[in-house]
């Protein structure tokens, strides 16, 4: 487990954050850090506050207390103004895609350039190409979101948010749903974008196997607390949980839900 | 009995808490406006969404509103050996209180439940967080134009109900009923002033419009993010957006005599 100095040098950090949405409490007092210029992954189970950890990030979403900094801001106090300047630092790959539904595959890509870029439309167009072939995507310009796949809404996705070579880039689910020769590339993609531009890359997924190959700094999260620490280090924890979530191999007792888990009245 | 007032208090504090939220809204909105960029090109679409697709109704609604009128007014002016002053009944009625609200009510039923639903759309599918993290302020680039659109487009719906009300008062009162053709023409020409009735008529349909694109976009834009929350945001600015149309028409007329 990394200690707080290692947190100093973490572009991303919570401390003691708590979050809740009316009585349901997401996170009590969570405190982590994501470092600077390396590739994290945030593992745990369906509604551990994955994606929540995202918005929190992206000031979408206000905590009930704590800091988060981002990239030495704390963006739990900002205005809407003074947080429009730290998102620019930020790629948000959402987990539903979020794509404008109103608007083509080719202007949702193009929308962050003309907005805030001062490019001409050829070079625009240039780069909306390129970041398509870049997630194995081509023809798809004058489709709109709602005729695409879900694996294709993915990676427009994944295009939209790298679109502004943001300094940190936040991905969330980007390989579920997707085949594997889809699933391979956008990973060689997202290693390419950290490794090769020194992005920092914080992802959510569910893939292990990926995770184990990818990532330098692993988060899970559980009930009772996060565990941090780099792939190997986890590898050899012994807590069931975290071989539960790196090995694949599940604890009998882990999986709870009583002697008999389909009564037999259900089938008969 | 205290459970009664504490819940009338309840309910007090929320609409003041809602009216304020609709205040800093607007603001915002006024503040996009003012500030560049000038979005041209959308509040063009949106001028042709709500304007262009609202033709027909509002032209087949004032038909229909001007016939009635002409007949009902016939059948009472005839009474009275008054029916050559059938024009100034119509188009008095028109101009000044039927044309602006009932064309008002149509768009919000037709436009403004749209862009409610639209917009609410948006926020359930994460649209509006996705522009954000971008850096693209949702009001700006979605809310403005939708909210400007409905502003200019209400006058001009209005003005077209008017002038297809009168084409239908003409149609059953001189077609149908015999009214000397001269004789509605005339009356309606002379009881008509420009800056009492046409100008005030289109101030209340200004007015109509702010509400209507306030109320539409701000129930969209403050929508529970989930199908049940586009369709209250929808029902519900209809139903408020209706009601404070009917409303604010009361006190137009009341204080500025339009
Ligand atoms: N807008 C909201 N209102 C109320 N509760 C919410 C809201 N958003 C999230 N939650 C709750 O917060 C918890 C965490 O949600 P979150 O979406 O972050 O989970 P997740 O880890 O991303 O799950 P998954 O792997 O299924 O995507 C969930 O239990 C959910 O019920
Ligand atoms: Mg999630």
């Amino acid at each position: 487990m990394r200690g707080t100095e290692a947190r100093h040098e973490a572009q991303v950090a919570f401390s003691n954050v708590g979050m809740s949405f009316g009585r349901r409490e997401v996170f009590r007092s969570l405190s982590c850090g994501f470092p600077a210029g390396k590739l994290s992954v945030i593992l745990g189970g369906s509604g551990s506050g994955k994606s929540t950890m995202l918005r929190l990030m992206g000031g979408l979403v206000r905590p009930s207390s704590g800091t988060i900094r981002v990239a030495d801001t704390d963006v739990t106090t900002l205005s809407e103004s003074r947080l429009f300047e730290v998102r620019q630092k930020l790629g948000m790959m959402f987990q539903g895609g979020a794509l404008l539904d109103a608007l083509t595959v080719f202007d949702n890509l193009a929308l962050p350039l003309r907005e805030r870029a001062d490019m001409s439309e050829a070079e625009i167009a240039d780069l909306v190409h390129a970041r398509l072939e870049a997630v194995g995507l081509a023809d798809v310009d004058d489709l709109l979101p709602g005729q695409l796949s879900g694996g294709m809404v993915k990676r427009v996705a994944v295009a939209r948010a790298t679109m502004m070579q943001p300094a940190i880039l936040l991905c969330d689910e980007p390989f579920s749903g997707l085949d594997p020769i889809s699933a391979a590339r956008i990973e060689r993609l997202l290693l390419g974008i950290n490794r090769d531009h020194g992005i920092t890359v914080i992802l959510v997924s569910h893939s292990v196997a990926s995770t184990l190959r990818m990532a330098d700094h692993v988060l899970i999260l559980l009930p009772d607390g996060p565990i941090e620490g780099s792939p190997t280090t986890l590898a050899s924890a012994t807590d069931p949980r975290v071989r539960a979530f790196l090995g694949g191999e599940v604890d009998e007792t882990l999986i709870g839900g009583g002697e008999d888990p389909v009564p037999s009245g259900l089938l008969s | 009995m205290i459970r009664l007032v504490r819940e009338i208090g309840a309910a007090t504090v929320r609409f003041v808490e809602e009216l304020g939220q609709l205040g800093v809204f607007a603001g915002a909105i006024v503040r996009s406006t003012v500030s560049p960029p000038v979005r041209v090109r959308l509040f063009v679409a949106e001028l042709f969404k709500l304007g262009v697709l609202s033709l027909i109704i509002v032209c087949v609604c004032g038909l229909a509103v001007g016939m009635v009128l002409s007949l009902q007014g016939y059948n009472t002016l005839v009474r009275f050996g008054a029916e050559e002053s059938l024009g100034a009944v119509v188009g008095l009625s028109l101009v000044r209180e039927l044309g602006p609200v009932l064309t008002a009510l149509l768009t919000t039923g037709r436009a403004g439940s749209a862009t409610a639903a639209e917009i609410g759309t948006m926020v359930a599918t994460e649209q509006l967080d996705g522009l954000r993290m971008m850096s693209v302020d949702p009001i700006d680039l979605v809310v403005t134009p939708k909210a400007l659109a409905m502003i200019v487009v209400m006058p001009l719906l209005s003005a077209l109900f008017i002038v297809s009300g009168l084409a239908g008062g003409y149609l059953v009162g001189v077609e149908m009923m015999g009214v000397d053709s001269g004789n509605y023409v005339s009356s309606l020409r002379a009881s008509i002033d420009f800056y009492d009735d046409v100008a005030g008529s289109l101030l209340k349909a200004l007015v109509f419009g702010m509400l209507t694109g306030l109320i539409a976009t701000h129930r969209g834009y403050t929508c529970t993010p989930n199908s049940a929350g586009v369709s209250a945001a929808t029902t519900s600015t209809v139903v408020v957006g209706s009601v404070s149309i009917l409303i604010s028409d009361y006190f137009i007329t009341a204080l500025w005599g339009v």
